[in-house]
């Protein structure tokens, strides 16, 4: 619920974006966007900070009685999350040519590969044999991946909002197509938070 | 070289808006000017609620006994004070300074992002009428502190607990979104003409200070979703009962919760730096020691966080680390300081309310800091750890500095804001009643955290009945004071004397336009003169004439 | 007359340090100092204080200065002269600050070694359990709560405590917190020779009368050697470390239980002798508490889930106040206690008339006392129930009565 709050705002910070390319002063919103997702590390960088102290305070790590997880799944789906990054990128490189159709091509292959994630996601989630308030690490385990799963969301619905104003004839173009842009940069930056995470929560 | 437009008419004051445009002030402006009013009239607005919260506070410590209100009300309303204080004063306030500068000083016609900055600005009533209704909730508000520290907060009522985290983070992600706006701007829309090294201070202050926001406020979103989970689900991230570890939370609170004074603070740094040597009419004494010492400041409130917590059992090596940081940042602080005095030194003083209230920032805040310094030396902040010390050190960084430099700028740049002159008359009589009221309530508080006074108690020992009673006459007459401020800011604002285009003969380019200033801020492109502060050497520009930039000898 | 600007600058600059110098060490802001901590911090504070009173005034003088001297004259419009700056100046107040801080962190830092700081303040609680004689060794080994203590260590506990005792009683024994006086423990003076065989023992077994007591209040650092006990046999029975007392702290919502590690006793109010280094062992059952004596100049948060440990060495004789300084709920600031410093004998005392009281195990009203304020009766918020027992948890009658008349009372805010 708390999560939420802040992806609200910040579904604004992009739409209000998007919908102000009418301004006196030169486009900045690239860099707005940056500048937010320095915000955005920040939150996981807390949260993953939190996460090593008390792995690191812990005498047993993880706790006692805690079942063991297989990384099967969860290794296919971090495979997929990071292929995504690449096809995404073809996205780019075809709007710049004026391709939309190639690049509703590759995001529309990039989305669907963003709900196979989430759906391997609350997969594992519904066979888990602990749940959130087991201990300590399956509080940590829920909170850091469902925060990350949110923003997994997030990105998807901003493709999906790409690709819908991509049926508007001429609404991205080689020129304009900060959309496309804004989508693949939080793309690439919820694909790296998701190799920290699970670098942190699976193999360490 | 920086500054100076082809001034409008500045003998004639400029025509006012029709008074219709009041409405424009409960819009959703995209305007910065009228967002940068909106953040000020609703800090105010929950300026006068804190207010009302600590004279509670203070009535109820008039006596040694808890007589005045249940203990648990007693919490809350202390809770209340400070976060109402920090996230929807002082840091809203600062955010309306910033907005209403920073573009009309860097030359540009609004913020990068202009949506997005009514936005940041709108979720902050909501957040604010939400905190306020948690008085309403069954369990009553939030009664942890301002700070919240489990496992208090968790096992609190759940209602206005949750409410408190709810409202913090929309007031943080509200932050958030504003710094973005800042630190864009001023990084890529100032003026083509004007370097880094050509820009008011005030924009150097707002940009470390979206710097730090950007940085820290996100680590406190964090601890407080693990604590709404602690709180709502039953985790156990800071309940050592299921492993977790309290100490974390506070690790994460005061990493952001340390560098929130310097976002509270820096904004002031740079608008007194503004109205210092406009008011002494001389430059301001080492521009650049200035604006780094906001950068260095910046970057060293981020590693002192754990100054706070030197009794909660951190490793003695961490400490010392926080005490050395902690110290050293009273070197960029201390470069402020005397560089103030030193414009001072040797000015021509036009003693006003603005410069009143400028120079009572640099007094009471020297105070505050020597204070720091004595609070970041490990063994002696081990005794007057959360004690009236503490209450008295943090009152004078934010009230004696931030409050008082607010005010100033307030007296400052009211006739820019709105077109019309404040009273000096009522002006003066504000500014004493402050700096009486508020030392007759904060000074005294050092004696009684040294003497063994420790702070969030209802009832304390009859020995110090005497200070406490001095403390709460103070917070009275600093009530008081605030009525003469009203009533100048509503009546000036109505029926003031017409404001020219630059009262007080200032360099900084918002002075170049009218007051108020257009909708697009200039009239014409503005054109870079003179350095901002290059009193004594500029263009004479008589406050009433006229500047042909032809014929002026530093058109370069 | 016209003095040279150089010769009146230099006048000024005297008067500044003298009239900080003068304040620094009269402020009277401190209460008394009754631990060797408290000297240590109280010197600190002096500094900084002196420190603090040449800068406030410099600052605050410039300024008022400032307002009389450069006042704008009426009608002049022009502006000042340009001096934007001056960088030997402005080098010389950025050396100047840094200097001095870097000198305070070094002296705090050094200060805080003294004080035992610098050993591990997170041990959990199997230190408390360790052997008398080993826990001894470690507060040795790291100068113990400071090289002053070093010697008190190595005399009779009853010689320093003549020694303090006297100017404890003159100067500052604290009035207020005992209006009664009957509870006071009145300081005694012992003459060496009174005291008992047993405690005269010194580590090296040598006659303690080779320390005066004048001298014992004097910082003397010793080698840590000398000071450890090489007849373990001398150790006295009642208490497992001949030289330190260890009480294990607990702080619960909202009352203070102190146990004595090595016997059974638990009590409300916390009992130290006089000259004798104290190693509190603090933990809390509900919530985050902290340990705080103004008279000693020590804290500590006391945090549920883990032990934290706090060392001092009370000098004077007297009852002080014992404050919860974290807030803990609504109760927190009745949350208090008092500890009383107390010659060895009476000390000893005190524990034998505890020992057979106060077992907890047999003592109903203390187990009801626990378990009522753990968390999951947290939430009781009337005061009968603090009742019973709160003569036990040294909660005064008068902070009950408060309790129950603000309870009673229809509040009208509400």
């Amino acid at each position: 619920m708390t999560g939420s709050t802040l992806d609200s705002s910040q579904a604004e910070l992009i739409i209000s974006a998007e919908e102000m390319g009418h301004q006196a002063h030169p486009d900045y919103r690239i860099t707005g966007v940056l500048v937010f997702l320095v915000a955005e590390a920040m939150i996981f960088l807390g949260l993953f900070t939190a996460y090593l102290t008390f792995r690191a305070v812990a005498p047993v790590w993880p706790p006692e009685g805690t079942p063991e997880r297989e990384l099967l799944l969860p290794g296919i789906n971090t495979a997929i999350l990071i292929a995504s990054s690449f096809v995404i990128h073809n996205a780019d490189t075809a709007i710049k040519k004026n391709d939309v159709k190639g690049m509703r091509l590759w995001f529309g292959l990039t989305a669907a590969m963003g709900a196979v994630f989430l759906v391997g996601q609350l997969f594992e989630y519904f066979h888990l044999e602990f749940g959130l308030t087991t201990n300590l690490y399956a509080s940590t385990f829920y909170v850091l991946t469902g925060f990350h799963g949110l923003h997994v969301t997030f990105g998807l619905l901003l493709i999906l909002a790409v690709l819908w104003r991509s049926l508007k004839p001429d609404h991205y173009n080689s020129k304009h197509h900060f959309g496309i842009e804004a989508a693949e940069i939080y793309w690439h930056f919820v694909d790296v938070v998701w190799i920290v995470l699970f670098l942190l929560l699976y193999i360490l | 070289m920086t500054i100076l437009t082809p001034l409008p008419d500045n003998t004639q004051p400029a025509n006012l808006p029709p008074p219709a445009n009041w409405r424009k002030y409960f819009s959703f402006s995209h305007d910065h000017k009228v967002i940068g009013i909106q953040y000020l009239v609703t800090s105010f607005f929950f300026y006068l609620i804190g207010g009302a919260l600590a004279a509670a506070v203070r009535t109820e410590l008039a006596t040694p006994a808890s007589d005045f209100v249940s203990p648990e009300l007693y919490n809350s309303l202390f809770t209340l004070h400070g976060t109402v204080m920090i996230f929807l004063w002082i840091v809203p306030a600062t955010a309306g300074f910033i907005n209403y500068l920073v573009p009309l000083m860097i030359g540009a016609r609004d913020m990068a992002f202009p949506r997005l900055n009514a936005l940041a600005f709108w979720i902050i009533p909501p957040a604010g009428i939400l905190l306020m209704a948690s008085f309403f909730v069954t369990g009553g508000p939030a009664g942890a502190g301002w700070t919240s520290y489990p496992p208090l907060s968790t096992m609190s009522p759940k209602a206005g607990e949750l409410i408190w985290i709810l409202s913090v983070l929309l007031l943080g992600s509200s932050s958030i979104l504003g710094a973005v706006n800042f630190v864009v701007t001023i990084w890529k829309m100032r003026h083509p003409k004007m370097g880094w090294n050509d820009m008011p201070l005030v924009c150097w202050a707002s940009l470390a200070t979206g710097v730090l926001i950007l940085l820290s406020t996100p680590v406190l979103a964090g601890a407080l979703i693990l604590l709404s989970f602690d709180l709502i689900v039953g985790t156990a991230f800071f309940n050592p009962t299921g492993g977790g570890d309290p100490i974390v939370y506070q690790h994460m609170f005061w990493f952001y919760s340390h560098p929130a004074v310097y976002i509270m603070i820096l904004p002031v740094f740079g608008m007194i730096s503004e109205i210092i040597p406009v008011h002494a009419r001389k430059p301001i004494f080492g521009y650049r020691a200035i604006a780094y010492s906001s950068l260095a400041i910046c970057f060293l409130g981020l590693i002192v966080w754990a100054h706070h917590m030197f009794t909660s059992g951190t490793p003695p090596w961490l400490r010392m680390f926080f005490m050395f940081a902690t110290m050293v940042i009273a070197v960029p602080t201390g470069i402020k300081v005397f560089s103030w005095v030193a414009t001072l030194w040797g000015g021509k003083l036009n003693l006003n309310s603005a410069l009143f209230f400028a120079m009572g920032f640099v007094s009471m805040f020297v105070i505050g800091g020597i204070s720091g310094v004595m609070l970041a030396a490990v063994p002696f902040d081990i005794h007057v750890h959360d004690t009236y010390f503490v209450v008295a050190h943090f009152h004078y960084v934010l009230f004696g500095g931030s409050v008082f430099g607010l005010y100033a700028g307030i007296y400052h740049w009211f006739p820019k804001m709105t077109g019309r002159m404040m009273n000096e008359t009522l002006g003066k009589i504000h500014f004493a009643l402050t700096f009486i009221g508020f030392n007759l309530t904060f000074l005294p508080m050092h004696k009684l955290g040294l003497e063994g006074m420790n702070r969030r108690i209802a009832e304390y020992d009859p020995k110090y009945a005497t200070i406490n009673m001095i403390c709460t006459i103070g917070t009275y007459l600093l009530a008081v004071s605030t009525f003469p401020f009203i009533i100048n800011a509503v009546w000036s604002w109505i029926k003031g004397e017409k404001a020219v285009a630059n009262p007080w003969s200032g360099l900084t380019l918002e002075w170049s336009t009218s007051s108020p200033p257009p909708e697009e801020n200039f009239e014409t492109e503005p054109v870079l003169l003179c350095h901002p502060y290059a009193y004594g050497k500029r263009p004479q520009v008589p406050p009433s004439g006229n500047l042909d930039p032809a014929t002026s000898p530093l058109s370069t | 007359m016209k003095i040279p600007s150089q010769i009146a600058t230099l006048l000024a600059g005297i008067l500044l340090t003298l009239l900080s110098l003068w304040y620094g060490y009269n402020h009277h802001l401190l209460p008394i100092a009754a631990s060797a901590e408290a000297d240590l911090i109280d010197d600190l504070f002096n500094v900084m204080m002196t420190i603090g009173t040449g800068i406030f005034i410099l600052v605050q003088g410039a300024l008022l200065w400032v307002i009389f001297r450069y006042r704008r004259k009426a009608g002049d419009d022009t502006d000042a002269k340009y001096i934007h700056g001056n960088i030997p100046l402005e080098i010389v107040w950025t050396a100047i600050p840094a200097v001095i801080v870097l000198a305070l962190s070094i002296y705090s830092f050094d200060i805080y070694e003294q004080m035992g700081g610098l050993n591990p303040m997170d041990h959990s609680s199997h230190l408390a359990s360790a052997h008398g004689e080993e826990a001894h060794g470690t507060s040795v080994a790291n100068a113990g709560p400071g090289a002053a203590i070093a010697a008190p260590l190595e005399a009779p506990p009853e010689a320093s405590t003549t020694a303090t005792a006297v100017d404890g009683t003159k100067a500052t024994l604290p009035t207020g917190e005992n209006p009664t006086g009957e509870d006071a423990v009145t300081p005694v003076i012992v003459p060496p020779d009174a005291v008992t065989p047993k405690d005269v023992v010194s580590p090296d077994g040598m006659a303690p009368n080779v320390v005066t007591p004048k001298e014992v209040a004097i910082p003397v650092t010793v080698p840590a050697d000398s000071v450890k006990p090489k007849n373990p046999a001398a150790v006295p029975a009642t208490i497992p470390d001949r030289n330190s007392v260890i009480v294990n702290v607990n702080g619960l919502q909202f009352a203070w239980l102190f146990n004595y590690e090595g016997t059974e006793v638990t009590a409300g109010e916390l009992h130290v002798p006089v000259g004798r280094d104290v190693r509190l062992n603090i933990s809390a059952m509900d919530v985050l508490h902290a340990f705080w004596v103004p008279e000693f100049r020590v804290k500590q948060d006391a945090i549920p889930g883990r032990t934290v440990s706090l060392r001092f060495l009370p000098t004077k004789v007297g009852e002080y106040p014992v404050i919860c300084a974290e807030l803990c709920g609504a109760y927190h600031g009745v949350m208090k206690t008092k500890v009383v410093v107390e010659p060895e004998d009476a000390f000893q005392a005190w524990l034998t008339s505890q020992q057979v009281a106060s077992r907890p195990d047999q003592d109903p009203q203390l187990q009801q006392a626990i378990a009522l304020a753990h968390p999951s009766t947290l939430h009781l918020s009337d005061a009968d129930y603090l009742a019973p027992y709160a003569q036990r948890l040294g909660v005064t009658v008068e902070h009950l009565q408060s309790i129950q008349a603000m309870q009673q009372m229809p509040d009208p805010h509400l």
